[in-house]
C-alpha cells in the first residue's frame, strides 16, 4: 500500500471515522482504523460491533492494499500534520507517514483478526440531509442517557410511505418530529429504535452532500441494522431491540389554554432566572393574559430570581413548574421565532411547538413546502405547597 | 438516690435516657414477659444483643455481646428479633413529647436526648419539675420507664441519668458537682474509652478526683494535648457544650449482615429489595424524599465499598430505590465475590412538602407509590411486613434475621 493525499482530506476522513471507535475496545483490534486502497480510492473504516463508520477519499495510489493502524493515534497525528501532501506507505508490519519534514512510523495491527464490517442493507429511501440533521437533532435531545433503560436511549424511527416520524423520550419529556422523504418503494412501512447518540452524531456529520440514504434491515433479514449514507461517508448502527412507549397515547389531544412566546426573549429570561435554581428545583411559570412571570429559588438559604416576559396567553391564569433544563432544551429545538405552549393543567404535560411566521398573502413566491411538525412535551414539576 | 428532693437551682440541662429501650418496648407488647430476662438481638450465628432487660443484665448480659454468648450466661432469656419500625415510632412519640416542652432537643439516638429547658421554667416550673413531668408522661403514654439526669452541663446531666438508672431521677446542682464527680471512676468521663482508661490507671489515676488533681500538663503528656486539656476541664465539671437542636436527618438507610457470606447475585438482589423497601418506608414515615441512593458492600475480607447515584427526581418509593441500588450493585461487575454485608442508604433528603417533584409522562396516577402507601397502612394495622413484594416472601421456616 502506497499513496499520496492532501493533509486536510485525510485528517477529515480519519477524524470522522475515529469518532465511532470504542473508548475501551473489547478486543485490541477494534481500536484500529482500517486503511484500504483500491484504485485511487482510500477507504477509512472503524467498527465496534455496534457502529461501523467508513469514509472514502480520492488519493494518488501507487500500490493498493490494506493496513490496520491504532485509530486514535492516527487521528491525532493526521490532525497535527503540517498543511502539506501526506505520503503513506505500508512497510512490512509498520506504516510510515511522511508529510513535509515530519515522519512517523506506526506499528500495525493484524488485518486478518479484524472483523468484517456489516454490509450496507438495501436502501429504504432518501431524505434531504439538512432536514434530516435538523429533525434528528430536535428529537434526540429528549432521549435518555441512562443505559439501565435501553428503550429510553433510542430514537424511534417510523416510516409510513412518504412520511417519517421520529420520537424520543426520557420519561420526563417527549419530542416528536415528522418529515417528508422519498421511499424506495411506495407504501413502505417500518418502525425501528435507533441508539440516539449514534443517530444524532451521524446525522450532524452527514450534511456535506445534499441527501442521505437510509438503509434498513430489520427482523426477518438477520440482525436489525440502520445504514446512513451521505457523500463519501457511510455508517451503520445496530438497532435497539426494545419496545418503545406508545407515545401517541401520551400526546394530549386538546388543551385548555395556550401561550404564544417570543422564543429568544423568553429563553433569555428563563436562562437568567434559572441561574438561582439549584439542581432539582423548578422554574415557576405564572401565566396571566399578556404576561408570564418566571420565578426560581425562594427558600431562605437560596437565591431568588424573578422576571416578567410579555407573551400572548389565552385561558385561565395558570402556574406551572418545569425543570429549567427540559424547558430550555425544548425552546432551543423549536427553531422558530415564536413558539406555542399548550396546557391542560399544572400537572399534565405541556406541549411546545413552533409557530410558522405568517406569510404575506400578496407575496409572489409560492409558500414553501411545510417543513413538518415538531412537538416537544414536557411533564411539569409538581410545585411544593 | 439522694438529691432528688433538692431543688434544681442553676440546672438547665436534662439528659433523658429510656431504660433498656428496645427490650422495654417488647415487654410492653408482650406483657407476659414482664419481670423476666428478655433479649432483643439478631438471630443466627452472627446476631448480637441490641438491648436487654435489667433482669437479663443481672446475669451479665449487655449490648453488643453475641446472642449465643448471652444465652450461655442467661439460658432462660427470651430472645426477640426486634422491630425497628416500632422502636422508631415510639422514639418519635417520645421526641415529640420533648419538643412540646422545649424546642432545644438534641437526640443522641433513638432512646436518649439532651434537653435545654432554660426557656421553659416559667411555663412548667423548674428543671426538676420538668424532669418529673417527663418521667410520668413517658410512663403513662408509652408504658416504659426512663431515667433523667438534671444538671448545669451536658456531661454532668448524662452522668446523673446513668447514675440514677433504672427508672430514676438525679439532680446535680452546680455546688454539688465536685462531690458527685470526683468519686466516679475515670472511665465514666466522656471521651475515656478502654485505651485511655488503661493509660490513666497505669498512672494510678482511678477516680475523676485523682484526675482533677494532676497538673494539666502531666495529663497532656500522657494522653495527648487535646484529650488532656479536655479531661482536665471535665474533671472540674467544665463542659462548654450547649444543647444543639438536631438538624433534620441527612440520610437514612438499612443494612444487613448475612448469616453466612453470600456470592449469589439473586440473594443479594433480594436483600437489596428488602432494604430498599425498608428504607423507603422510613422515608415515608418521616415525610422525606431522597435525591441520592447509595449502596454499601462489605466483602468477606471486610473490604468495604460504597457507590452512589443521584436520581433524576427525588423519591420515597421502594421500587425506585431498589432499581437504583440494583443498578449500582450490578455495575460493580462482581464475579461471585463473597459478600458479608449489603446496605442501602437514601441520602440528600428533602421534605416531601417542600420538594418540587418532577412528574413522569404517561405514568398512571395511582402507581407504585400508592401501592407502597397502602402497604404502610397495612403494616400499621397488622405489623411490619404484612404486605411486601412477592420475591420477599419465603417459607415461614426460612425467616431471615432482622437486626
Amino acid at each position: 500500500m502506497k499513496f499520496r493525499v492532501a493533509r486536510e482530506v485525510l485528517a477529515d476522513a480519519v477524524a470522522w471515522t475515529a469518532r465511532s471507535l470504542p473508548p475501551r475496545p473489547s478486543v485490541p483490534v477494534l481500536a484500529g482504523i482500517m486503511l484500504d486502497v483500491e484504485g485511487n480510492t482510500l477507504s477509512v473504516s472503524g467498527f465496534d460491533y455496534e457502529v461501523s463508520a467508513r469514509s472514502e477519499v480520492d488519493v494518488h495510489a501507487t500500490d493498493g492494499g490494506r493496513a490496520l493502524v491504532p485509530g486514535r493515534l492516527l487521528a491525532e497525528i493526521t490532525r497535527a500534520l503540517p498543511p502539506h501532501p501526506v505520503e503513506i506507505v505500508a512497510e512490512g508490519s509498520r506504516l510510515s507517514i511522511s508529510c513535509s519534514n515530519a515522519r512517523f512510523s506506526l506499528p500495525t495491527l493484524p488485518v486478518e483478526d479484524y472483523p468484517s464490517l456489516p454490509s450496507m442493507p438495501s436502501a429504504a429511501g432518501v431524505v434531504e440531509s439538512d432536514a434530516f440533521a435538523e429533525a434528528v437533532g430536535q428529537v434526540a435531545i429528549a432521549a435518555g442517557r441512562d443505559d439501565t433503560l435501553p428503550m429510553l436511549t433510542g430514537v424511534r424511527l417510523e416510516i409510513e410511505d412518504d412520511l417519517v416520524t421520529l420520537a424520543a423520550t426520557d420519561r420526563y419529556r417527549l419530542a416528536v418530529r415528522e418529515f417528508a422523504w422519498r421511499p424506495e418503494t411506495p407504501g413502505l412501512t417500518a418502525a425501528v429504535l435507533v441508539p440516539a447518540r449514534t443517530l444524532a452524531d451521524a446525522a450532524k456529520t452527514l450534511t456535506s452532500g445534499p441527501e442521505v440514504v437510509l438503509s434498513l434491515s430489520s427482523g426477518t433479514s438477520g440482525e436489525g441494522i440502520l445504514g446512513l449514507s451521505g457523500k463519501d461517508r457511510q455508517t451503520t448502527t445496530r438497532l435497539l431491540d426494545a419496545e418503545f412507549v406508545k407515545y401517541r397515547a401520551i400526546m394530549p389531544s386538546s388543551s385548555t389554554s395556550f401561550a404564544t412566546l417570543p422564543v429568544g426573549m423568553f429563553t433569555d429570561a428563563a436562562k437568567r432566572v434559572a441561574l438561582v435554581a439549584e439542581r432539582g428545583t423548578p422554574l415557576r411559570c405564572e401565566f396571566t393574559p399578556g404576561t408570564v412571570t418566571l420565578k426560581a429559588g425562594g427558600s431562605d438559604d437560596e437565591g431568588q430570581a424573578e422576571e416578567r416576559c410579555d407573551v400572548e396567553f389565552d385561558g385561565d391564569p395558570l402556574t406551572i413548574g418545569f425543570n429549567p433544563t427540559f424547558l430550555l432544551d425544548g425552546l432551543a429545538a423549536v427553531h422558530t421565532e415564536r413558539a406555542r405552549m399548550d396546557f391542560t393543567s399544572a400537572l399534565k404535560p405541556a406541549v411546545l411547538s413552533g409557530v410558522e411566521p405568517e406569510r404575506d398573502p400578496d407575496a409572489a413566491e409560492k409558500p414553501a413546502v411545510r417543513p413538518g411538525s415538531y412537538r416537544y412535551l414536557i411533564m411539569p414539576v409538581r410545585l411544593p405547597g | 438516690m439522694g438529691g432528688s428532693t433538692a431543688r434544681a437551682a442553676g440546672c438547665t440541662v436534662l439528659h433523658v435516657d429510656m431504660d433498656a429501650f428496645f427490650a422495654s418496648v417488647e415487654v410492653r407488647r408482650h406483657p407476659e414477659l414482664a419481670g423476666t430476662p428478655v433479649i432483643v438481638g439478631g438471630h443466627g450465628n452472627r446476631g448480637v444483643v441490641t438491648s436487654a432487660t435489667y433482669e437479663a443484665r443481672r446475669y451479665g448480659v449487655h449490648s453488643a455481646m453475641p446472642v449465643s454468648r448471652a444465652l450461655r450466661l442467661c439460658p432462660t432469656a427470651t430472645v426477640l428479633p426486634g422491630d425497628l419500625a416500632l422502636y422508631e415510632e415510639v422514639s418519635r412519640s417520645v421526641m415529640a413529647l420533648f419538643r412540646s416542652i422545649t424546642p432545644v432537643v438534641q437526640p443522641l439516638s433513638l432512646d436518649e436526648a439532651f434537653l435545654d429547658v432554660s426557656g421553659s421554667g416559667r411555663r412548667l416550673g423548674d428543671a426538676l419539675a420538668i424532669a418529673e413531668h417527663i418521667r410520668s408522661r413517658v410512663h403513662d403514654e408509652q408504658g416504659i420507664t426512663c431515667s433523667v439526669g438534671v444538671a448545669g452541663s451536658m456531661f454532668v446531666a448524662k452522668l446523673a441519668s446513668t447514675h440514677s438508672k433504672p427508672d430514676g431521677l438525679l439532680v446535680v446542682r452546680p455546688p454539688e458537682v465536685m462531690a458527685f464527680l470526683h468519686p466516679l471512676p475515670v472511665g465514666a468521663l466522656w471521651g475515656v474509652g478502654p485505651k485511655t482508661e488503661d493509660v490513666l490507671l497505669r498512672l494510678g489515676l482511678r477516680t475523676v478526683g485523682d484526675l482533677a488533681h494532676v497538673p494539666a500538663q502531666t495529663l497532656q503528656r500522657a494522653v495527648g494535648a487535646a484529650a488532656g486539656r479536655h479531661l482536665h476541664e471535665l474533671s472540674w465539671g467544665r463542659d462548654p457544650r450547649r444543647v444543639v437542636p438536631d438538624e433534620p436527618d441527612r440520610s437514612t438507610g438499612a443494612e444487613e449482615t448475612f448469616s453466612t457470606d453470600v456470592d449469589d447475585p439473586q440473594v443479594v438482589h433480594r436483600e437489596l429489595l428488602r432494604l430498599s423497601e425498608r428504607t423507603a418506608g422510613r422515608l415515608r414515615s418521616a415525610g422525606h424524599l431522597a435525591r441520592t441512593v447509595s449502596i454499601k458492600v462489605r466483602f468477606a475480607d471486610f473490604h468495604t465499598i460504597t457507590r452512589s447515584r443521584t436520581l433524576a427526581a427525588p423519591t420515597d418509593v421502594g421500587q425506585e430505590l431498589y432499581d437504583t441500588a440494583r443498578a449500582l450493585y450490578d455495575a460493580l461487575g462482581l464475579d461471585r465475590a463473597r459478600i458479608r454485608l449489603v446496605g442501602v442508604r437514601a441520602e440528600r433528603l428533602v421534605d416531601e412538602g417542600s420538594a418540587a417533584q418532577q412528574l413522569e409522562l404517561g405514568v398512571r396516577e395511582h402507581g407504585r407509590r400508592d401501592a407502597e402507601l397502602a402497604a404502610d397502612r397495612a403494616a400499621r394495622r397488622f405489623g411490619a411486613g404484612a404486605v411486601r413484594p412477592g420475591t420477599l416472601i419465603r417459607p415461614a421456616a426460612g425467616g431471615g434475621g432482622r437486626p
